[in-house]
């Protein structure tokens, strides 16, 4: 067990050594920040300076190892943006994503779970069909969209939610929450509809069709057999047997979600980490990105150990196959 | 619904801070970064500094410099500028306005790492001659200095100090300067709350110098300023009443806020050109389908261009009435502006095609426009290059990513571009000139000359601007030079950007050519 952990974490380790480099070959044509950051009367002299400051100018391999040297260190340099280090940015940052995301995750599972297992009951239902249909529209409409769509109707018209921003944060030590207030829990309703509206149709569609291969099995028949009532067999029996992929394509998701908060964090002014790596690529600001990319990086890396850990726990079958060819 | 609004109301009741007390809420595209004035020379930074710091000189309503922390100036040598200062002035801390912290702020904008040192442009340094009384000694001629000065902001030396920020944020000791997120100015608004990219907020300073000389003309308490990047949000908190003023408003949303009965839109020109700017140093073009040849090398080509240009086609089409069609690389409230000068050549297709055939390219020829990705820049770009086209020049609108278009053009790696150039931070016609029309030279001049013109007689008058103390015979050089740019073309400027803001019908502001709203003249009715 332990070695596996060992072996997963190594190959994390190579997962962000490559994702950074990928990363920093890509900076070369997000352009100079040299130019945002120097008034317009500046001559060339003062720019070439200040690329020489900020290492511009060395190739970006040189770049790249210098950063890895700082990041091993713990020090992910200086936004270019805003003067200030990044990872005191991005651990401010980091609650609001995490709150945003946890959301949708949330309304993903207890929102998919019931509609799926309710399409999958009464298949032939208009109703399903229906949500099979609006659950199609929210596979295919960008996130966006729906963002701005959800902001006209709730913000714009009925005006009964607030179409940007995070509303009041408590700090509780580092973290800043918005979940205690009023206008914190109003703020988060839009922005995690939004972002959850894609988890819902996927686990919506998961459910629903492991749900229907599991009633085709023959313990299913056979409890239908024994004269079982139906709720005990849909919920008792057949929606555990569902669960266990359902769980890890959340778990997975969550990695995925917090990766594209980006955009709904663009639309709603959240400001967590994704609208803070939109404004830096816009500004080419290179600390930022790198520190973001490889953050993201370590969140899908952490987040498929925790998974196939569970799996090791969950199925007794790996542990078996494990210690016989140990031996 | 009713019982909801009956709620929010309660709670606003609740909230409400003393009654009466008027807040404004403001949202913007971009978010402030710093809170130190000499950083960041960026507008967006600017639009909030200008509130907490003041300024030895600032502007009446007609644009003109008027005395403010300073209550009066001479020129005893010609080499030395005399100021007097106001005196009975705190900054937000508490702490006396004196001639040390004049001093002090010179010393700091003029440090390597301040990016405001063309505020304090000429000025070799700075002498107490008293605790009210502060020389700027001159290193070379400004003849605008007090343009300059209205941009340069006076920081409490005691409170840098103190807390370690007497030199701007400095990117190579890779920390946090503490005036990047906190501020000690002396002007009408203290910071109460800087949270970058959520909000920042400020609240009215009641002991601001200002009210006793009755400048304070707005009546807001508190200012909270939003950034909300995306625009169509930013609009729709307009509407729906969460903010009161958007001073970015998209193009195509103002007609449709114009008829909103809830809000008002005023329209100022800002004092920004756009301009099309030609390679005039190659011999060949870089972009440009003629061997061995540079078209734009011929006055009658650069002259076709003026005239297939239809500057009110732009104005009525990409830009929806947002834009003043101009014939001038300076616009009409910068100091030396000559009407005479600002005459555009007319839109005319078939003088360009006939001028085109007598420099020997009756088909015309081909080359590549660069332009920025920004708007209003990127639809310019494409309406001018069909425009072009139309006449013969057969152009390839190329619109570059924001970031990557400066070091481009830096690189003198452009046949043909698009740019535009805001002459509001100093308000004089040497700012833009020089920047623009002087030959490139190692001591900076020319440094948005990117197509390398070179005129001596354009040189010699610049110069002359430099150094010219007589306000009348200075003008009379900056008109001869804007005759000269007229009959050279060198760049050929299409228009004056038009600036919306957007506001609740109950809020009124003194509209700026440098689109900054200032709070201490911002009301709420």
């Amino acid at each position: 067990m332990l070695a596996f952990i060992i072996r997963r974490l190594v190959q994390g380790i190579l997962v962000m050594l490559v994702v950074g480099f990928i990363a920093f070959s890509l900076f070369n044509f997000v352009g100079d920040p040299v130019s945002l950051m120097l008034p317009p009367e500046a001559t060339q002299a003062d720019r070439e300076q200040m690329r020489g400051v900020l290492g511009l100018d060395k190739p970006f391999y040189v770049q790249f190892a210098t950063f890895i040297g700082n990041a091993v260190q713990g020090n992910f340099g200086i936004s270019l943006r805003l003067g200030r280090p990044v990872s005191t940015l991005l651990v401010e940052r980091l609650p609001a994503t995490l709150e945003l995301a946890i959301a949708a995750a949330l309304i993903g599972l207890f929102v998919g779970i019931p509609v799926g297992v309710y399409t999958a009951l009464n298949r032939n239902s208009w109703i399903s069909q229906a949500m099979l249909t609006t659950s199609l529209v929210g596979v295919s409409l960008p996130n966006f969209l729906i963002g701005i769509f959800l902001i006209l109707t709730f913000a714009v018209w009925l005006g009964w939610l607030p179409s940007f921003g995070r509303g009041d944060t408590v700090k509780i030590g580092a973290w800043s929450t918005g979940l205690l207030t009023t206008s914190g829990l109003k703020a988060l309703i839009l922005p995690s509809i939004t972002l959850g509206f894609f988890p819902v149709t996927l686990i919506m569609r998961l459910v629903r069709s492991e749900m229907m291969e599991v009633l085709r099995t023959d313990y299913i028949k056979f409890a239908r057999a024994r004269g079982l009532t139906t709720r005990a067999i849909n919920f008792g029996h057949a929606l555990k047997n569902t669960l266990v992929p359902v769980i890890t394509i959340t778990g997975l998701q969550l990695g995925g979600i917090i990766a594209f908060a980006i955009i709904t964090e663009t639309v709603f002014q959240w400001p967590g980490m994704g609208l803070l790596f939109i404004q830096a690529v816009q500004f080419a600001d290179i600390p930022v990105m790198a520190a973001y990319l490889c953050l993201i990086g370590f969140i899908f890396v952490v987040i498929n150990l925790v998974v196939d850990i569970l799996y090791y726990v969950v199925d007794p079958r790996l542990r078996i196959d494990r210690a016989t060819a140990g031996h | 619904m009713k019982l909801h609004r009956a709620a929010a109301a309660a709670i606003c009741l609740a909230l409400a801070v003393p009654a009466g007390a008027k807040t404004l809420r403001y949202a913007s595209q971009n978010d402030p970064q710093t809170l130190d004035p000499h950083a960041a020379n960026l507008l967006a930074a600017s639009r909030l500094t200008s509130q907490v710091y003041d300024t030895l000189v600032w502007r009446d309503a007609n644009w003109k410099p008027v005395p403010w922390l300073a209550v009066s100036w001479s020129q005893p040598l010609s080499s030395t500028w005399r100021f007097k200062l106001r005196q009975g002035v705190k900054f937000h801390d508490g702490t006396p306005f004196t001639a040390d912290d004049v001093v002090f702020s010179v010393n700091r904008a003029l440090s390597p790492t301040s990016q405001m040192r063309t505020a304090i442009q000429g000025v070799e340094s700075a002498r107490k001659v008293d605790d009210y009384t502060v020389d700027l000694v001159m290193k070379e001629a400004n003849p605008a200095l007090l343009q300059h000065l209205t941009q340069f902001r006076i920081m409490s030396r005691a409170w840098a100090v103190k807390n370690k920020a007497e030199r701007p944020q400095d990117y190579k000791n890779k920390e946090d300067t503490f005036a990047a997120r906190n501020a000690n100015g002396t002007g009408p608004y203290k910071v109460k709350e800087f949270a970058p990219d959520v909000r920042v907020v400020l609240e009215q300073n009641k002991e601001w110098w200002g009210h006793k000389a009755n400048l304070f003309e707005g009546n807001i308490d508190e200012v909270v300023m939003l950034p909300i990047a995306s625009a169509a949000t930013r609009i729709a908190a307009l509407i729906s009443g969460e903010v009161d003023m958007v001073i970015d408003p998209p193009t195509q949303d103002v007609t449709r806020l114009k008829s909103n009965a809830q809000l008002k839109v005023i329209e100022g020109a800002e004092m920004r050109v756009q301009y099309l700017a030609f390679d005039l140093q190659r011999d060949e073009l870089l972009y440009g389908g003629e061997k061995k040849k540079n078209p734009f090398k011929d006055l009658r080509v650069r002259q076709a261009v003026a005239h297939a240009v239809d500057a009110e086609a732009i104005q009525r089409v990409v830009m929806r009435g947002l834009s003043k069609p101009t014939g001038s690389i300076i616009t009409d409230l910068v100091v030396g502006y000559d009407a005479a000068a600002d005459k555009r050549l007319p839109h005319d297709k078939e003088r360009a095609k006939k001028l085109l055939a007598e420099a020997g390219y009756p088909n015309g020829f081909d080359v590549t426009l660069d332009c920025g990705n920004n708007q209003p820049a990127a639809d310019i770009c494409q309406a001018a290059a069909a425009m072009l086209s139309q006449a013969g020049i057969r152009v390839k609108p190329n619109i570059v990513v924001q970031t990557n278009f400066f070091p481009k053009l830096e690189k003198h790696d452009s046949s043909f571009y698009l740019l535009s150039w805001g002459g509001g931070v100093t308000s004089d016609a040497l700012y833009t000139m020089n920047a623009l029309l002087h030959s490139q030279n190692p001591k900076g001049d020319g440094d948005f000359n990117m197509g390398r013109w070179t005129s001596p007689e354009m040189d010699r008058l610049i110069e002359r601007m430099k150094i010219e103390p007589d306000p009348a015979r200075r003008n009379a050089v900056i008109s001869d030079a804007l005759m000269l740019a007229n009959k050279e073309l060198p760049l050929v400027p299409i228009h004056q950007s038009l600036i919306p803001w957007a506001m609740r019908k109950n809020v009124s502001s003194w509209f700026t050519p440098v689109n900054t709203v200032y709070f201490y003249k911002t009301r709420i009715d």
